[in-house]
């Protein structure tokens, strides 16, 4: 049984907010406050302290991207909170604000037809409120489409990698998808940070770093 | 200010005997009674030839070529020259001429002048001389008159009987008085019957500027309204279907977690794939109607998006003057207009499709600058060209949209290529207070 989470939630749609927290509670989580706009988001996360957000990127007052510049000046404040942003639009632009936000751990990216894929927003969820990176295997897929600098220099297999690494996978994740070993995902990672000029260091995320720089590509 | 016009010369009383104005416009009703004698004559022999059919068309030619005396014969009393309405015919010869000619209002316009001149113009313009300055004339040669009758008694303006020399000399006198005085009315009417002429003869250039001003506006309302259905389109499938449909997945998608396994299970993953796919469909159409990361980042980083989604590689370089930088990641490019980052958008969107649809090309490269007021796109592919912009019904959309911001389309695409579309639109930098976030609170309830 995974662990139960406090989850505050901000989504302005009834019918989805009242989905979300069915859901949700259907699988052990706790929601602990459920909003509909971006500041009370931010005043429910004061009130409550939980152990990841989930937020809507288009909300009141404007419906623009209120709920992603919430999340981001919620991670400025608070280092380290995890925020699972759901959007409805496939959007690098989105993402790498996020990823932007803090040292791009403890973030997630997920188009809201995920949420559909019960299992995998789950498991996502739980990535996310463990400090990993998650990024919309949609948003993956538009960036391998095209072949940019810096990301000319690696291989196809490499760029595979990078993108399964972008979704949140971890190498033993990555091998079995990819039918390899896991000391070759290794390998690969390792040439992928060699070539975006990623050399090893004690306090930096170097995987987020190459999510980042893959991002932004 | 010199005058202009009679009526303008009319405005300084006192000045105006010593000027031209009073001899210009005796000469322009001189000229013009001539000239009106003139077509009267002509009119008659061509309403004659046109009994023979003939004549029709040379009746036209009457009014036009009168028409054009008649402008020039303007500048007697007006400083400024009457424009020739007529268009130029688009191809050679008499034939392509006449289609033109018959086709135009002015032509009409002319021939009506003609007739107008023909029957009541010149007998008036007769008229006006003969009072202004036939008579003041009678009057002071009244002492001629009477000498050359005898001294006895002579007969002046046919009506006054003159029979001694002090009279004809008092006759002289009034006449002498009446010269200057006659010929502020003379003018008058002579200034009427040029702003006649004028009226009918000249283009009608305010009317025309008026109407131009009005066409533009009305495309320029019709412009905003399109763009504001378009957003509200967009956040009518936004906050509805799109919610509902997420809402359904999720049913579905727990459903499928708690159904045991068997036909039921396998009935829940057809609808719960089916429903995924209306989905991802309804997503890609939300996002052809109305990008939501043009409202929130802006053109550079919509065109980031629409270069990503092209399936021909497309290189993309945006650059821009002062670097105001609000907006845009990165770039620096600035915010601009909603309406003008809206038809760069589209107009790049379009011809990455386009290009990816027809030209072949291997590579693009989609280029972006605002420097000095002006936005200049660039789309350019290395395809076999031979594009055609007529054909292009896409293109002439996206022109006209263009044209309504004075903003330009050209596209050059020799045989073998490369093709080369460029878009610019003259626009100053959004200022902050009318960003978008501020804006859309007002517009939507």
């Amino acid at each position: 049984m995974r662990r139960s989470l406090r989850i505050v939630l901000a989504e302005d749609s009834v019918l989805l907010r009242e989905g979300l927290i069915g859901l949700l509670a259907r699988f052990g989580h706790e929601v602990v406050a459920a909003v509909g706009d971006a500041g009370a988001l931010r005043d429910a996360v004061a009130a409550h302290d939980p152990d990841v957000v989930v937020t809507d990127v288009r909300m009141p007052p404007d419906f623009q991207d209120e709920g992603l510049r919430a999340a981001v000046a919620l991670r400025a404040e608070r280092p380290g909170l995890p925020v699972l942003v759901l959007s409805q639009y496939v959007q690098r632009s989105y993402a790498a604000d996020l990823l932007d936000a803090g040292d791009g751990t403890g973030v997630g990216y997920l188009l809201k037809d995920r949420v559909g894929q019960v299992e995998e927003f789950l498991d996502a969820l739980v990535r996310v409120a463990e400090g990993g990176t998650v990024v919309d295997p949609e948003v993956v897929r538009q960036l391998l489409r095209r072949h940019r600098d810096p990301l000319a220099a690696l291989t196809p297999r490499e760029r595979e990698v990078l993108g399964l690494v972008a979704e949140g996978h971890s190498n033993g994740a990555i091998a079995r998808r990819l039918v390899v070993t896991e000391a070759a995902v290794g390998k690969h990672i390792g040439n992928i940070l060699a070539k975006l000029d990623l050399p090893p260091a004690e306090d930096t995320h170097r995987r987020v770093l190459a999510v980042l720089a893959y991002l932004k590509a | 200010m010199e005058p202009r016009t009679p009526w303008q010369a009319l405005a300084r009383p006192r000045r105006f005997l010593r000027t031209g104005w009073p001899w210009r416009a005796v000469a322009y009703l001189a000229s013009g009674v001539a000239l009106g004698a003139l077509a009267l004559l002509v009119l008659l022999v061509l309403v004659g030839f046109s009994l023979l059919l003939v004549g029709l068309p040379l009746l036209l030619l009457a009014g036009v070529g009168l028409g054009g005396l008649e402008r020039r014969r303007l500048l007697l009393v007006e400083r400024d020259p009457a424009a020739d309405p007529h268009r130029v015919p688009e191809g050679p010869g008499l034939a392509a001429w006449l289609r033109v000619r018959a086709r135009e209002q002015a032509t009409w316009r002319e021939l009506a002048y003609a007739v107008l001149s023909a029957t009541v113009l010149w007998p008036l313009d007769l008229l006006v001389l003969a009072v202004g300055l036939g008579l003041p004339a009678a009057l002071l040669s009244a002492p001629v008159q009477l000498a050359a009758a005898g001294g006895e008694e002579a007969k002046v303006v046919k009506a006054y009987l003159v029979t001694s020399y002090p009279q004809a000399f008092a006759a002289a006198l009034l006449g002498l008085v009446l010269l200057p005085l006659l010929l502020y009315p003379l003018t008058a009417l002579a200034g009427a019957r040029a702003a006649l002429a004028r009226a009918l003869l000249a283009p009608r250039e305010a009317e025309l500027r008026d109407r131009i001003g009005e066409v533009t506006a009305s495309r320029a309302r019709l412009a905003a309204a399109f763009e504001a259905e378009r957003r509200r389109i967009e956040r009518d499938l936004h906050d509805g279907a799109q919610q509902r449909l997420v809402a359904l997945t999720m049913t579905l998608g727990l459903a499928r977690y708690d159904a045991p396994p068997g036909p039921l299970a396998e009935q829940l993953a057809k609808a719960h794939e089916e429903a995924g796919l209306v989905l991802t469909e309804l997503r890609e159409l939300i996002h052809g109607i109305h990008p939501q990361v043009l409202a929130d980042y802006g053109l550079a980083e919509a065109l980031a998006d629409a270069a990503d989604r092209s399936t021909v590689p497309v290189e993309l370089e945006v650059a821009a003057d002062g670097g105001a930088g609000a907006g845009a990641r990165g770039s620096g490019f600035p915010r601009l207009p909603g309406a003008v980052e809206s038809a760069a958008y589209f107009a790049a969107r379009e011809a990455l499709v386009n290009l990816a649809r027809h030209s072949g090309a291997g590579r693009a490269r989609l280029t972006a600058r605002h420097a000095d007021g002006l936005l200049r796109l660039t789309v350019e592919d290395d395809g076999r060209g031979g594009a055609d912009p007529a054909r292009g019904s896409g293109l002439t959309g996206l022109a006209d949209r263009l044209a309504v911001l004075d903003g330009t389309l050209s596209i050059t695409s020799p045989p073998g290529g490369p093709t080369v579309l460029r878009v610019e639109i003259p626009c100053g930098v959004r200022s902050a207070s009318s960003s978008p976030r501020t804006a859309s609170s007002s517009a939507r309830a």
